[in-house]
This record gives structure tokens, C-alpha cells and sequence, in this order.
């Protein structure tokens, strides 16, 4: 548990600057977005490009329409509130400073992914944000607890990321384009498209582990390990929603088939009854609130999946409506905890008095988190049940569903916003007393808009949920409209069922605890489940070390050599390449001395039982093939061969020193076996070779190099002149590798030594 | 294990081999040589003299620590590479300078590439060296 930092220790004049510059820029964005309302909520886009790799179609391209300045406005604007907050909440933390780096970071990451326009400069956010945001799952990295739940995300929403890359590279290929905005207008084509099912399920995969759906959803309660400003900011109203900014930026893309209405439908209706079944099971405020989240991503995706105007109105309202007091009851849970020293429910009780501001801000958000009229969370209940009955799939399951989550939303609202405040009075930690303004400023504001929106829906409706459902659908379904009062109709009788639900379960909630947490016990656990699926990761990669790195030089050579037999000798055989031996013709002396040679170099290094020898007889064979090179008059790599031979002996003569003598009855059993393999890959180069020379050989770079060596090179040796002039990035790109090479050798020889001194 | 003669030999072998490894880098452009065929008898040059008369006394003889001269070699490589900008040619091409060049005759042909092979040259030297003085040392 992170507990809150003591509010009593002032921060340095550095660390107070660092909080308020963030504060500031994130208000910066803020203002700057809201500028942008006027010509949205005209139905304008606006867009501008840069290019940032040209050659791979990468553009820096950005698109502002109603849904990316939906997401704009509360990222940045819940953004500041939360910095805000954090200045009071890690006051004269060691690492304060870094917190603010990590957290305005990750702000830029989130709007750079929301404002993108090119789905690979996307990708590359969204990788931004997975690693952001685990240095600030992992901020209390001294925890074992912390670090794991911040690997376990970072592993999870990386993973996904990765397929997403994958399906953006397929969808690049298939639409010729990366540039959202034009891919768009392609939807028929790739919807019909033979790679539609598997852009599909890799766009899915990216989203729902971002988004935390079932059954990916385990790692978003753990992360509640963080500090609870990084939770109130990451996974209430941003970092976990760009899955759900993901689906809804696809729609025109991708929906619109079965399989995307009932993929999601499936996949978001049971992560919202699980996750909010989860929610009222659990007694840490943070807790009920991870899985309330959990529980909203699970409606969000289910909405997205109909393409109906009612489903996606549905969803853009309550995305707002979620982000407002799920940001704000985060921010009043770390509140309480500061005030009181703990964020367990059952020991807290009775905190209307003592913190009249914070419980104030409770009960608004909670009322408009469980749904009561006037405020915007009520709009955004009514327009689920509208949403629910239109959807194309199973109407009654799906407003079902809804009806059950939104019931125990309210219980979990009940049990945040009113347990703690009202009913009855424990000891606490820490004596209650009200939360400092920094504390305050960002429940109350976003608590109170809740209520202001829901009485003036117009507010959000014209400038972002009609352009954001334009953006949605591309302009071909008709957005609903927003009011708190619609007559006596299906969806209000539904509302009136679900608040009674909610309150009867409210009541019995104790009892309803004890049954979930025995049903519980008996399900599978995801949690553990990735534990094993970890260690089975780990036990592989333990297994194929040991099998293929076994640290004996004689294995290692026993894998390259079968692997190359297998690999080049397999093919040669399978592609039927290898065309036997030509004749062979005017052959001299000469040739058969070096023949001659190399035979006897060979046979002499087989047979011998001194390693000496066998060296020698190896120089012996390298000799023979530089006297080739010289015969086909090559000089040049005649005299490297003639060098590097001279060297290698040289090297292997010292090395051999050391070693004992070659006897065959002790210890190399398997002379048999070796001599095999040796003989199975010369007999495979030598097919090559031979194949190679009797095909047709290409002259055109011959021609070139013998006709431009000396008129543009001033050059007559073409070996050298390539190397140094034509080539010469390759060759320093060589030249490289052989100082790495040498200076690795040194190091390993040398290392230890200078160690030990 | 020291030997008069190898020893009275090698000295008069790596002076001889070395001076042949430099005249091998110069030519390479023309005619068979180079700065990896001069870099491979260099090293050759100081191998044989560790071998005569033992690693620390070739060591001092080349001054330079082996594995320092490939450093610096890659990093002429590298220079050389540069000296394209100055013409804003693309990096690594190739530039000449004809010393009092005639009509009839090219003069002393100066160029970046000679540059580039001078650091091969000194890249492959020092890295073998540095392998070998340092498994002489180990052994």
C-alpha cells in the first residue's frame, strides 16, 4: 500500500517548481484544446502533417475531431488537476521531481496517441505511454510488490502492443497508406479483404490488453500499486481508455461485421458483470474503484461493438461521465487515506464531520456514478438502456447485463462515497481531518461538473459527444439526444429497477460480500495464472540454455555444423539445386600437387594424437587453398589467406601448450561421429561451390568494377579499390567488428585478472 | 625459452616485415597489398617479435597499447569517412588531391581513401595484437 507522504514536511523551492511547471503545462494543453471547441462543434477537422520518415510513409500527423478533443480535453484536463493534487499528496517525496517528469511524460504520450493521425506515429505513443506508465506503476520501486505489478502491465499492454504493430503493418499493406484519415475511406475494401480476420484479432489483442478485458484484465487491479494520483490519472480517465480510444478510432475501419459486434459484445458484457460482481467483493477503496474502472471499459467496448447511433452516443457520453468521477473518486480515496491513514471501508466511518468538503465531493460524484438524476451520469444510464434495446446482437441479454452492472454500481458507489462518510465512527490511523486544497481542487471541480453537465447537457452534447459520435461512425449514424427527462419509457422504468436493485444490495452487502469471496475461492485465478505462465516462460528459456549453451566448445561446434548440414544440405536436396559433377578438364602438375597437399594436410590432422601436428597439418591445408588463389592468379586474397593461416597457427600453437595430448582412448569416443559430420559439410561446400560455378554467373559488376576502378576510383587493384572506395561503408562497418572482436578477446582474457588484483 | 638467434633474427625480420607492411598498405591501390593485407603483416612483425623475445618487450616496443591503436584506427576510418562533407559529397566518398599534377604527369596522388585504408590497416594490427599479446600473457 502506498501510503500517502507526511504533509508536514514542506517541499524544497526546486521540487515546488518542478510540480507547478507541470501543473502549468498541462493547463497549457488544456487551454490550448479548448480552443479548439468552436470549430469542432461545427463539424470541422483539423489536421496537420509533417513528415518524419518519408521513405517508410511514417508522417507526423495529427487530426483534432470530436473524439480525439473528447480525449484531449480530459486528458490534459484531468491531467493539471491530478498534478495539482500531487503536489500536496507527494510533498518532500525523495523523488518527487521524477514523479513529475513521469507524469507529464506520460501526458504527452497519451495526447500525442489520441491525436495521431498515422497509425504507426500511434504506435509509437502508445508504446511511450506502456513505458511511461510503468516507471509510474513502479514509482515505489522499493516495493517487490510494486515492481511486479509494474512488470506484469508493461509485459501485458507490451504484448499487446506488439500484435497491434503486427495489424498496423497488415492494415499499412493492405490500404497502401498509414494515414488513418485516408484508411478510413477504405473500410469496404478492408473489411472484405481475405486479412480482415487477422488485422482483426491483432488490432483486438492490442486493445483489450491496453483496455484490461477479459481475459486480460488482471493486471489493472494490481496496478493499483502505484501512488493514488498516478491511479486516479492512468486508470480511471486515460491510459486504460486508449483501448477503448483504439476500438472507437477503428470503427469506421473495422466494424460493422459479425464478428467485431460479437467479439466485443461477448468480451465487454462479461468483463462488466465480472468486474463489477469484483468491485463490491472488495473492502480497499482503491480496490472497488480498480474494478468499477474495469467495469466501465467492459460497457465502453460493448457499446462500441453495435453501430448504432444510441450505442455509440451511449459511449461517448459515458466515457465522459466515467472519466469525471472515477478521476475524482480516486483523487478522494487518496484523500482519505492522507487524512486518515487508512483505505480500508470497514474501518472507516463517520468522516462527514471532520471532512464536511471531501464528503461533499463524494456524494456528487458517487450520484452521478450511480446514476441518480440530475446529474450527467443518470444521461448517461438512460442513454445505455436506449443504447442496450437498439444494439443488433441479443437486446434483452445485453441491457441485462447493463442492468446488473449499473446495480452494483451503485452498491460500489454506496459503498465509496457513503460508508466512510456517514455510517458510524471507527478509530482511524490517523486523527480525520480535512484534506488540504490541492487535495480538494480536483474532486470538487470535476464532481461539480458531473452535476453541471447533467442539468446542461448541451455543454458537452454540441461541441464533443455529436462530434465525437460523427468521428465514430464517419458521419453516417445520427447521434441521440441527451435529456434527463424523456417521458415514461422502457429505459426510465429500467433506471427506476436499477436503483432499487442497487439499494436492497447496498443493504445486504455484507452478507453478499461473504457469498462472493466463497464463489470466488473456487474460480480459476488469472493473477496466479500468469505467475505460472511466467515460469513456464522461464523454465524454457532455463531448458534451451542448457541444452543449446552447455559451455563445451565440442557441442557448440556439434550445433552450428548439423544445423548448417541440416539448413544448406537439406535444401540443396529438397530444391533438387545440386546437378552432380561436371568434367573436369586440363588439369596440370600444378593443380594435382596442391590437390596432393590438402589431401595429406587433411589426413595428417585426422589421424595424428598431438595437437601440434594437427596444427600444422591444418597450416598445411590453408597453404594449399592460398596456392589456388594464386594459381586462378587472385593475389590479393592469397596473400590474407597465407597470413591469417600463418596467424591462426601462431595462435593455436600457443593455446595448445596448454593442453593435453590428443589419445584417443581417453576421452574422445566420438572421433567417429566427428569425422562424419566433418565429411557431410565439406561434401555440402564443395556441392555448393560446384554448383555455383557451373550456373551462369552474372558479369555485370565484374564489367562495372574492370570498366569505373581506375576513371572514377584512380584505382587498378579492383579487390582494393572496392574495399576502400566503392564499399568502403561496408568495410568500416567490417573493420568495426574486428576491433569489437579484438577488444572482446582482450577483455575476456585480461577481465578477471585485473579484477582479482 | 630464449633463443639468441631467434632473438638476433627477429630483430632484424620485424623491421624488415614492417617496413614491407607499410610499402604493402601504400601500393594496395594499385597493384596487390592494401591496408588489410599491410595490417596482417604488421601484426605478423610484432607476433614473431613477442614470440623471440617475449610479450612485454614487444609490447613496449609498440609503444601503444594494441587495443588502443584499433581504436584510433577506426576512428581515421571513420575521419576519412568525413572528409567527404567538406566537398558536400555523400560521406565515405571518395576525394583526391594531385600533388604538383601536369599535364602529362598526375603529380603525387593524395586522397581520402588512402586515409580510410591507413585505418584499416591500423584496426587489423591492433586487434590481432591485442588477442595475441594478450593469450601469450594468459598461456
Amino acid at each position: 500500500m502506498a501510503a500517502a507522504q507526511d504533509p508536514s514536511i514542506p517541499s524544497s523551492p526546486g521540487q515546488a517548481l518542478a510540480g507547478w511547471v507541470s501543473v502549468l503545462v498541462a493547463s497549457a494543453f488544456f487551454v490550448g484544446f479548448w480552443q479548439a471547441l468552436g470549430p469542432v462543434g461545427q463539424g470541422e477537422v483539423l489536421r496537420w502533417s509533417w513528415e518524419w520518415v518519408p521513405s517508410l510513409g511514417i508522417s507526423l500527423s495529427f487530426l483534432i475531431d470530436g473524439l480525439s478533443l473528447t480525449f484531449a480535453l480530459l486528458i490534459s484536463g484531468i491531467g493539471a488537476l491530478v498534478m495539482l493534487y500531487s503536489t500536496k499528496y507527494l510533498a518532500g517525496h525523495k523523488n518527487f521531481a521524477r514523479f513529475f517528469l513521469y507524469l507529464t511524460l506520460f501526458m504527452m504520450a497519451m495526447l500525442g496517441l489520441v491525436l495521431s493521425d498515422n497509425l504507426l506515429s500511434l504506435f509509437v505513443f502508445w508504446e511511450l505511454t506502456s513505458i511511461t506508465s510503468y516507471l509510474l506503476i513502479g514509482f515505489s520501486h522499493t516495493s517487490a510488490d510494486s515492481r511486479r505489478s509494474a512488470l506484469q502491465a508493461l509485459l501485458v499492454t507490451g504484448g499487446g502492443g506488439l500484435a497491434l504493430l503486427a495489424g498496423i503493418v497488415l492494415i499499412g499493406w493492405v490500404a497502401g497508406t498509414y494515414e488513418m484519415s485516408e484508411i478510413r475511406a477504405q473500410g469496404d475494401l478492408i473489411r472484405e479483404h481475405g486479412l480482415y480476420l487477422t488485422i482483426f484479432v491483432l488490432f483486438l489483442l492490442g486493445a483489450f490488453t491496453k483496455s484490461a478485458q477479459i481475459p486480460f484484465h488482471f493486471w489493472l487491479p494490481n496496478a493499483m500499486a502505484a501512488p493514488t494520483p498516478v491511479s486516479a490519472y492512468l486508470h480511471s480517465a486515460t491510459m486504460v481508455k486508449a483501448g477503448i480510444y483504439l476500438l472507437a478510432r477503428m470503427h469506421p475501419t473495422l466494424a460493422e461485421t459479425d464478428v467485431w459486434l460479437w467479439t466485443l459484445t461477448v468480451a465487454g458484457a462479461s468483463t462488466a458483470v465480472f468486474a463489477s460482481f469484483m468491485a463490491v467483493k472488495q473492502t480497499d477503496l482503491k480496490q472497488i474503484l480498480a474494478y468499477t474502472t474495469l467495469m466501465a471499459l467492459g460497457t465502453l467496448t460493448l457499446f462500441l461493438a453495435a453501430d448504432t447511433g444510441y450505442a455509440i452516443t451511449a459511449a461517448m457520453t459515458f466515457l465522459i461521465v466515467h472519466s469525471l468521477y472515477k478521476a475524482a473518486l480516486f483523487m478522494i480515496a487518496g484523500a482519505i487515506d492522507h487524512s486518515t491513514g487508512t483505505r480500508e471501508i470497514d474501518r472507516l466511518g463517520g468522516l462527514a464531520k471532520a471532512m464536511p468538503i471531501t464528503t461533499a465531493a463524494a456524494a456528487l460524484a458517487a450520484l452521478s456514478m450511480a446514476g441518480f438524476p440530475p446529474f450527467l451520469g443518470f444521461i448517461g444510464k438512460e442513454l445505455k438502456y436506449y443504447g442496450a434495446l437498439a444494439v443488433q446482437s441479443e437486446p434483452v441479454l445485453v441491457a441485462g447485463a447493463i442492468l446488473l452492472a449499473n446495480a452494483l454500481m451503485l452498491v460500489a458507489a454506496g459503498l465509496v462515497a457513503f460508508r466512510p462518510f456517514w455510517r458510524g465512527t471507527h478509530a482511524t490511523p490517523v486523527e480525520p481531518h480535512e484534506a488540504p486544497w490541492q487535495l480538494l481542487a480536483g474532486p470538487v471541480i470535476l464532481a461539480v461538473l458531473g452535476a453541471l453537465f447533467g442539468i446542461n447537457s448541451d455543454l458537452i452534447a454540441t461541441p464533443l459527444v455529436i462530434p465525437g459520435v460523427n468521428a465514430i461512425s464517419s458521419g453516417e449514424l445520427e447521434p441521440a439526444e441527451l435529456k434527463l427527462w424523456a417521458g415514461i419509457n422502457l429505459p426510465l422504468i429500467l433506471s427506476v429497477i436499477t436503483i432499487s436493485l442497487g439499494i436492497v444490495m447496498l443493504m445486504v452487502h455484507r452478507r453478499m460480500r461473504a457469498l462472493l469471496e466463497g464463489m470466488e475461492a473456487r474460480l480459476p485465478s488469472f493473477d496466479r495464472g500468469w505467475d505460472k505462465f511466467l515460469d513456464g516462460m522461464k523454465a524454457t528459456a532455463a531448458w534451451q540454455t542448457r541444452v543449446l549453451q552447455s559451455g563445451v566448445m565440442r557441442q557448440y561446434l556439434y550445433i552450428i555444423f548439423a544445423t548448417l548440414l541440416i539448413a544448406v544440405g537439406g535444401t540443396m536436396i529438397w530444391t533438387g539445386a545440386f546437378k552432380g559433377v561436371p568434367e573436369v578438364s586440363g588439369l596440370q602438375v600444378k593443380h594435382w600437387v596442391v590437390v596432393l597437399l590438402i589431401i595429406a594436410g587433411t589426413a595428417l590432422t585426422t589421424i595424428t594424437n598431438s595437437r601440434i601436428t594437427a596444427i600444422a597439418g591444418l597450416g598445411a591445408v590453408g597453404i594449399g587453398v592460398a596456392l589456388i588463389f594464386i594459381i586462378y592468379s587472385a593475389p590479393d586474397v592469397a596473400i590474407t589467406q597465407l597470413l591469417v593461416e600463418t596467424l591462426v597457427v601462431v595462435l593455436f600453437a600457443v593455446a595448445a601448450l596448454r593442453l593435453p595430448t590428443l589419445k584417443p582412448e581417453d576421452g574422445f569416443p566420438n572421433r567417429k561421429l566427428d569425422a562424419l559430420i566433418a565429411t557431410a559439410i565439406g561434401a555440402v561446400v564443395a556441392a555448393i561451390l560446384i554448383t555455383v560455378t557451373t550456373g551462369p554467373i552474372n558479369r555485370r559488376l565484374t564489367e562495372y568494377f574492370e570498366q569505373s576502378s581506375w576513371i572514377d576510383a584512380y584505382g587498378r587493384n579492383i579487390v582494393n579499390v572496392i574495399l576502400v572506395d566503392f564499399r568502403a561503408l561496408d568495410t568500416f562497418g567490417e573493420i568495426a567488428v574486428v576491433a569489437v572482436a579484438g577488444i572482446a578477446a582482450w577483455a575476456i582474457l585480461k577481465g578477471p585478472k585485473e579484477d582479482a588484483k | 625459452m630464449k633463443s639468441i638467434i631467434l632473438t638476433a633474427g627477429a630483430r632484424l625480420l620485424v623491421a624488415l616485415l614492417l617496413i614491407f607492411s607499410v610499402f604493402m598498405l601504400l601500393r594496395g591501390h594499385n597493384v596487390p597489398g592494401g591496408g588489410f593485407i599491410g595490417g596482417l603483416i604488421g601484426a605478423v612483425g610484432f607476433v614473431v617479435y613477442a614470440i623471440a623475445c617475449g610479450t612485454s618487450e614487444a609490447r613496449e616496443a609498440l609503444r601503444l597499447p594494441p587495443e588502443k591503436i584499433a581504436m584510433v584506427g577506426l576512428g581515421i576510418a571513420l575521419f576519412s569517412g568525413f572528409m567527404a562533407f567538406v566537398m558536400a559529397d555523400d560521406p565515405f566518398t571518395g576525394q583526391w588531391l594531385f600533388l604538383g599534377a601536369t599535364e602529362t604527369d598526375k603529380g603525387l596522388p593524395l586522397s581520402s581513401v588512402l586515409v580510410f585504408d591507413i585505418g584499416v590497416y591500423l584496426v587489423v594490427m591492433g586487434s590481432i595484437l591485442a588477442l595475441v599479446f594478450a593469450l601469450e600473457e594468459e598461456v
